[in-house]
C-alpha cells in the first residue's frame, strides 16, 4: 500500500519492476481465490465420500438371500388332529421340517456335527414364512409348497461376497483321481496343474514371514530403552524396579527367540519353491472340483493334491483337461465366519438354482433382534414417530405462543430482555445437557417412565423450542406493519389484529421453521441415551408410555455390535434416516418457495 | 386415566363454549347491544373451565402419587421402610408390578403393597376427576349466569391469552432454571463426596474405582484434567480443520461467488449441517479411524484404533457449516463503501479482503469461531462412537483420549445408583460443560453486539 501512497512510486507503472510486482499481485489474487474453491471442494469431497461410503455399505442390506426348497407338508407332523386349528398348527415344529428338507439335499451328511453345521446355514427364523403361510391357508397341508427359508447372516454375507473371494480356474491338463485310505482322495496331475496354487501358498507364507520379522524388530527395538532404564535402576539402588525390568527383558528375549524360530521355519517353507506344502486354516483353501465332487487339499505339491471330500465325487474316473477345476477360497478359514464345508454346500445349492435373492421387506416390518438377518427398524421408526408426535404437540403451540408474546406483546423491560437472552443461549446448550435435565427432572423427580417416547418427546420439545421460537419471531417480523395497522384502523383489537391477520400470514414461515426443528429432533441421539432409550427392545411400541427406541439410537446401538452383518444394517438404517430427513427438508423448501410472500 | 381426565375436561370446555356463545347470541337477538361478540363469551368461559381443570389436574395427580407411595410403604413391614436402600428397591418393584411387568423375587409383602398402591392411585385419580369435573361444572353454571350484554368477555379473554402466551415464553426460562437446578443440586451433592479441588485439578479420572460406597476415599479418581486435555485436543483438531476450510469457503461465497454458485454451494453446506451426528460418528468410527490407522501403520506410527485425530477430523467437518455461514453473514454485513474505497485505491480483490473486509469483520469471525468451539465441546455422538473411554493425559493426536460428553454418556447409560459418587460425577461434568459452553456463547454474542454498533 505504501508504494501507492508515495507520489513518485505511484506513477511508476511501466518499469519492469512494477510489471513484475503487478504479476505477483495478480498471482496472489488467483491463489487467494483458489483457497476458497479448495475449501469448498474439500467439503464437497467429504460429503461425496460420506454418502458413497454409506450407500456402499448399506444398500446390500436391503437385499437378502433365501433358500427356495420344495417342502412337503406332512399332515402327521403339522396338524395330527386335522382340525386346522391355527394354535395347533402354530405349535408344530416347522423349524425341523425346513431342516429336514435341507438335509435331504445332502444325503451324504450323516454325522451330528455335520448336521449341525448344515443347519447353521439357516436363520433361526427360517421357518417363519412357511408357518405364516400354512396358518393363513391350512388347505396347503398335505401338499408340497415352495417357500423361501431365510439363510443365516453368514450365509447371506457369503453370497454378497463379503466373506471370501471364490476363484475357480479350469485345469488345462489331464489328471487321475485315486481313492486313498481314511476317506482321502488324491489327484495326480503329472503336468503340474497345482504349481500356481502352490506358488500362491508360498507367497502367503512369505507375507507371514515379513509380518513376524516386523514383530521381532518391534520387540527388539524396545530392548535398549529397557536396558538403559535397568542400568539406571541398578545405579539408583531401586532393586524392585530392577527386578521388574529384568523380568520384562527376559520375556522379550524369550518371545523374540520363539518368534524367530517360527519365522525361520516359515522362511524355509516359503523359499523351497518345489516342496509340498501342508495347508492349515490360516492359509487360503485350495480345492479341486472333479467328477461332481469337491476335494479339499490337506497337502499340495505341484503335481499332487490330497485331502478329504467336502462333496463326494461320483466316480474315480480319470479327468480330462477342462473337465475339472481348481477352486480357491481366498480368505483363510480361520479369518472368516463360515467354514469351507459350508461354502461347498452353499455353492452346491446355488448351482441347483435354489438360492433366491429378494428385497429385504423384513427390515421394515420387524423390530430389533440379536440375529442380524431378522433385525428390522419398524420398532425404531414407530418410536421415532411417537416421539416426534409428542414433540410437535408440545413445542409447536408453546413455541408459536412464545414467539407471539416476544414479537407482539412483550413490553420493553428487563424481564423481556432476560427471556430473549435466555432463548438465544438455550439454542446453544449442548444437547446432552438436555438429557441430564430429562434424567434428573422427568425421570427422577416426576417419576415418568424410563425409555418412553413421552419423556423423549418432552426432552426434544425443550431442545427444539428455541429453534421454533426464533423461526417464529423472524416470520412474524417479516409481516409488514401495514397489515396490522389496517386491521387496527377498521376497529380490530390488538389481539384480533395479531391472531386474525398477522399470524396467518406468518404461518408458512413458522411451519418451515417447525419442520426444520423436527428434522433436527429426528436426528438427535445424545439426550435420548440419557433417558434410557437405549434398551434392547424387540416389541414395536404401541403407545407413548411404552419402552421405545428411536432411529438414531437404533443406529448407535447397531454400530456398537461386532457382527459384520450389523454394519450393513447400520448403514441401511442410516440411509432410511437420511432419506426421511431429505424428505422433511425438501418439504420445508417447497413450502417456503410456494407460500413465501415478498412484501 | 390421564387421557380420560383430559378428554372429559376438554369436552366440558367445548360444551361451555357452545352454551355460552349460544346464550349470548340469544341475548343479541332480543335487541340488546352486546359488549363482546358471542364467540368471545364462549371462549372466555371455555378458558376458565380449562384453567380450573388443568390446575386441579396439576395438583391432584402428583398428590395422589405421593399419598399412594406413603400408604404403600406403611403397609410394608418396618424393617424394609427404615432402610433407605430397601425402601428404594421396594418402591421400584412396586412401580414395576403396577405396570404389570415381571419382577424377579417379589414376595407377597411387596405384591400386597403394590395392590395397595394401585388401589390408592385409582381412588385418588377418580377423586381428582370428580373434583375437576365438579369445579368445571360450577364455573360453567356461574359463568352462564353472568352472561349479559354488559359483560366484557373479550377483555377478560384477551387478558387470559396474554397470560397464556407469557407463560409459554416463560417455559424457555423455566427450562434454563430446570437445567441449572438439576445439574447444580447433583453437583453440590457430588462435592460433599469429592472435594472441588481434587475434581478440578486432579490428574487422574477413573470413576469405576469408586463403585462402592465403602471404598471410602474417592480422591484421585475424579480429576477432570485428563478430560479437559482430551476435549481440548479433539476441539483443537476440529478447529484446525474447520477454521481454514470454513473461513476460505465463507470468503469465497461472500466475496467471489456469483449468485448461481451460491445457490449451489449454500444448500451443500446446509446438507452437511443437517446430517445427524450419529451418522458422522458411524463414518468416523468405521471409515475414518481405520483409514488413519492404516496410513499410520504404513508409515510406521502406532495409531490407537480410537484416535483423537479421527474424531477431531470428522468433528471439524461437522462444524464447517457453523464457521462458514456465520462468517459469511458478518462479511456480508461489512458496508460496500469500505470495499469501494479500497478498490478506488487500486487494490485487488484479495488485498481488499485481507486488509479491509477481514479486519472489519474480525469480531464477528472470532465469535463464529467461539460458537463453533462451543458446539464442538458439547458434541456427543461423534466422540462417543469414535473416541476412546480411557482418560489418558496426552496431547498426542494419534492416541486415544476421552471427553466430557463421552464420560457423561458412559456413566449415565444403563442402570445407575443415584447416590454414588460415580453417577453424581456425571452431573458435575454436565455442570462444567454447561457453564463452559454458556460462557463461550455469552462472550461470542457480546463480541458480535459490540461489533454491530460500529456501522449502524
Amino acid at each position: 500500500m505504501t508504494d501507492l501512497i508515495d507520489g513518485r512510486r505511484a506513477s511508476d507503472y511501466s518499469s519492469t519492476a512494477a510489471k513484475r510486482r503487478l504479476v505477483k499481485r495478480y498471482r496472489a489474487e488467483a491463489r487467494f481465490r483458489a483457497y476458497g474453491v479448495l475449501g469448498l471442494i474439500l467439503t464437497a469431497a467429504f460429503l461425496a465420500v460420506l454418502f458413497i461410503d454409506i450407500l456402499g455399505k448399506g444398500l446390500p442390506a436391503f437385499w437378502q438371500h433365501s433358500l427356495m426348497l420344495r417342502t412337503p407338508l406332512v399332515p402327521a407332523e403339522i396338524d395330527p388332529l386335522g382340525a386346522h386349528d391355527p394354535k395347533q398348527i402354530a405349535s408344530a415344529d416347522f423349524g425341523k421340517i425346513v431342516k429336514d428338507v435341507l438335509a435331504s439335499q445332502f444325503p451324504y451328511v450323516k454325522s451330528r456335527a455335520e448336521r449341525k453345521l448344515l443347519n447353521s446355514l439357516l436363520s433361526s427364523g427360517a421357518a417363519d414364512a412357511l408357518r405364516d403361510r400354512v396358518i393363513a391357508n391350512p388347505a396347503l397341508i398335505g401338499t408340497t409348497v415352495a417357500t423361501p427359508a431365510l439363510l443365516s447372516a453368514d450365509a447371506d454375507l457369503f453370497f454378497k461376497g463379503r466373506l471370501t473371494k471364490v476363484e475357480a480356474e479350469p485345469a488345462k491338463s489331464a489328471a487321475t483321481l485315486n481313492i486313498q485310505p481314511q476317506e482321502r482322495y488324491e489327484i495326480l496331475s503329472p503336468d503340474g496343474a497345482f504349481a500356481a496354487s502352490l506358488a500362491e501358498i508360498k507367497r502367503h507364507l512369505g507375507a507371514r514371514v515379513a509380518l513376524l520379522r516386523a514383530e521381532v524388530q518391534g520387540l527388539l527395538a524396545q530392548r535398549p530403552e529397557i536396558a538403559s532404564r535397568l542400568a539406571q535402576a541398578r545405579d539408583g539402588g531401586n532393586s524392585a524396579e530392577a527386578l521388574r525390568l529384568e523380568n520384562s527383558l527376559q520375556s522379550i528375549d524369550l518371545k523374540s527367540a520363539e518368534l524367530q524360530t517360527r519365522m525361520q521355519n516359515l522362511e524355509i517353507r516359503a523359499s523351497s519353491s518345489s516342496a509340498s506344502e501342508k495347508l492349515d486354516a490360516t492359509l487360503p483353501s485350495i480345492l479341486a472340483a472333479a467328477n461332481g465332487g469337491l476335494i479339499k487339499a490337506e497337502e499340495i505339491s505341484a503335481d499332487r493334491l490330497i485331502g478329504p471330500a467336502l462333496v463326494p465325487p461320483r466316480s474315480a474316473a480319470s479327468l480330462a483337461p477342462g473337465d475339472w477345476s481348481i477352486v480357491t477360497y481366498q480368505t483363510p478359514q480361520s479369518f472368516r465366519r463360515i467354514a469351507d464345508q459350508q461354502i461347498a454346500w452353499l455353492e452346491h445349492l446355488k448351482g441347483q438354482g435354489l438360492i433366491d435373492r429378494h428385497f429385504n421387506t423384513r427390515f421394515f416390518t420387524s423390530g430389533d433382534s440379536r440375529e442380524p438377518e431378522l433385525a428390522g427398524i419398524r420398532g425404531a421408526l414407530v418410536g421415532s414417530l411417537l416421539t416426534l408426535l409428542v414433540t410437535i404437540v408440545l413445542c409447536l403451540p408453546v413455541g408459536v405462543a412464545a414467539a407471539i408474546y416476544l414479537e407482539e406483546f412483550a413490553p420493553k423491560n428487563r424481564l423481556t430482555e432476560i427471556i430473549e437472552v435466555n432463548i438465544n443461549n438455550l439454542a446453544a446448550v449442548p444437547s446432552i445437557v438436555f438429557g441430564l435435565l430429562g434424567l434428573a427432572l422427568f425421570l427422577n423427580t416426576f417419576g415418568l417412565p424410563r425409555s418412553a417416547a413421552l419423556v423423549g418427546g418432552l426432552v426434544l420439545a425443550l431442545l427444539v423450542l428455541p429453534t421454533i421460537i426464533i423461526a417464529g419471531r423472524a416470520s412474524l417480523r417479516a409481516v409488514p406493519p401495514s397489515i396490522k395497522d389496517a386491521a387496527l384502523a377498521v376497529g380490530a383489537s390488538h389481539q384480533q389484529a395479531v391472531f386474525h391477520h398477522v399470524l396467518p400470514l406468518a404461518m408458512p414461515g413458522i411451519m418451515t421453521g417447525t419442520i426444520i426443528g423436527m428434522a433436527h429432533a429426528l436426528g438427535e441421539t445424545a439426550p435420548l441415551l440419557m433417558i434410557g432409550m437405549v434398551a434392547f427392545i424387540v416389541d414395536v411400541p404401541s403407545g407413548i408410555t411404552d419402552s421405545a427406541t428411536v432411529l438414531p439410537v437404533q443406529i448407535y446401538l447397531w454400530s456398537d455390535l461386532p457382527e459384520i452383518a450389523f454394519e450393513a444394517k447400520t448403514a441401511a438404517a442410516i440411509i432410511v434416516l437420511l432419506a426421511v430427513l431429505f424428505v422433511m427438508n425438501g418439504t420445508a423448501i417447497v413450502l417456503r418457495r410456494r407460500f413465501e410472500r415478498r412484501w | 386415566m390421564a387421557a380420560t381426565y383430559l378428554l372429559c375436561t376438554a369436552g366440558l370446555a367445548v360444551l361451555s363454549f357452545f352454551l355460552a356463545a349460544s346464550r349470548a347470541r340469544a341475548l343479541a337477538t332480543t335487541g340488546a347491544a352486546l359488549h363482546s361478540r358471542p364467540s368471545y363469551h364462549g371462549l372466555f368461559l371455555a378458558s376458565l373451565v380449562l384453567t380450573a381443570a388443568f390446575a386441579i389436574f396439576a395438583l391432584g395427580w402428583p398428590l395422589t402419587g405421593w399419598l399412594a407411595e406413603k400408604y404403600a410403604l406403611s403397609v410394608l413391614p418396618a424393617h424394609v421402610t427404615t432402610d433407605p436402600v430397601g425402601r428404594d428397591t421396594a418402591l421400584r418393584d412396586i412401580g414395576e408390578i403396577v405396570q404389570r411387568r415381571e419382577v424377579a423375587g417379589a414376595n407377597s409383602e411387596i405384591i400386597g403393597a403394590a395392590a395397595a398402591y394401585a388401589r390408592i392411585t385409582w381412588l385418588g385419580r377418580v377423586i381428582t376427576l370428580i373434583a375437576g369435573l365438579a369445579a368445571a361444572a360450577a364455573l360453567l353454571l356461574n359463568g352462564w349466569n353472568r352472561i349479559s350484554s354488559y359483560f366484557p368477555a373479550r377483555n377478560y379473554f384477551e387478558r387470559w391469552v396474554e397470560y397464556l402466551v407469557f407463560a409459554c415464553a416463560a417455559v424457555a426460562v423455566l427450562t434454563t432454571v430446570g437445567i441449572v437446578f438439576s445439574v447444580v443440586f447433583e453437583t453440590l451433592r457430588f462435592f460433599q463426596l469429592v472435594s472441588p479441588v481434587d475434581f478440578l485439578f486432579g490428574l487422574e479420572w477413573n470413576p469405576q474405582t469408586a463403585l462402592r460406597a465403602d471404598q471410602g476415599e474417592f480422591g484421585g479418581s475424579f480429576g477432570i484434567v485428563p478430560l479437559i486435555t482430551g476435549t481440548l485436543l479433539i476441539t483443537t483438531i476440529a478447529i484446525l480443520v474447520a477454521g481454514p476450510i470454513g473461513l476460505t469457503a465463507a470468503i469465497f461465497m461472500s466475496e467471489y461467488a456469483s449468485s448461481r454458485t451460491r445457490a449451489f454451494v449454500k444448500p451443500m453446506l446446509e446438507i452437511l449441517a443437517g446430517i445427524p451426528t450419529v451418522v458422522l460418528g458411524f463414518f468416523a468410527a468405521l471409515t475414518v479411524a481405520p483409514f488413519i490407522r492404516n496410513i499410520g501403520t504404513a508409515v510406521g506410527l502406532s495409531v490407537a484404533s480410537e484416535s483423537a485425530l479421527a474424531a477431531g477430523l470428522v468433528m471439524g467437518v461437522m462444524i464447517i457449516p457453523f464457521v462458514s455461514s456465520l462468517s459469511d453473514d458478518v462479511m456480508n454485513a461489512v458496508p460496500q463503501s469500505l470495499r469501494d474505497g479500497s478498490y478506488a485505491m487500486g487494490s485487488t480483490r484479495s488485498e481488499t479482503i485481507k486488509k479491509v473486509v477481514l479486519p472489519a469483520a474480525l469480531p464477528g469471525i472470532v465469535s463464529a469461531f467461539m460458537l463453533a468451539i462451543s458446539r464442538a465441546i458439547g458434541e456427543t455422538m461423534i466422540v462417543v462412537m469414535a473416541a476412546g473411554l480411557a482418560a489418558n493425559l496426552t496431547f498426542n493426536p494419534l492416541a486415544a483420549v476421552t471427553t466430557f460428553t463421552v464420560q457423561i454418556k458412559t456413566i449415565l447409560v444403563g442402570d445407575q445408583e443415584f447416590d454414588s459418587a460415580k453417577t453424581l460425577s456425571a452431573f458435575a461434568l454436565g455442570f462444567v460443560l454447561f457453564f463452559l459452553t454458556l460462557a463461550l456463547n455469552v462472550l461470542a454474542l457480546r463480541i458480535v453486539r459490540r461489533y454491530r454498533e460500529r456501522y449502524d
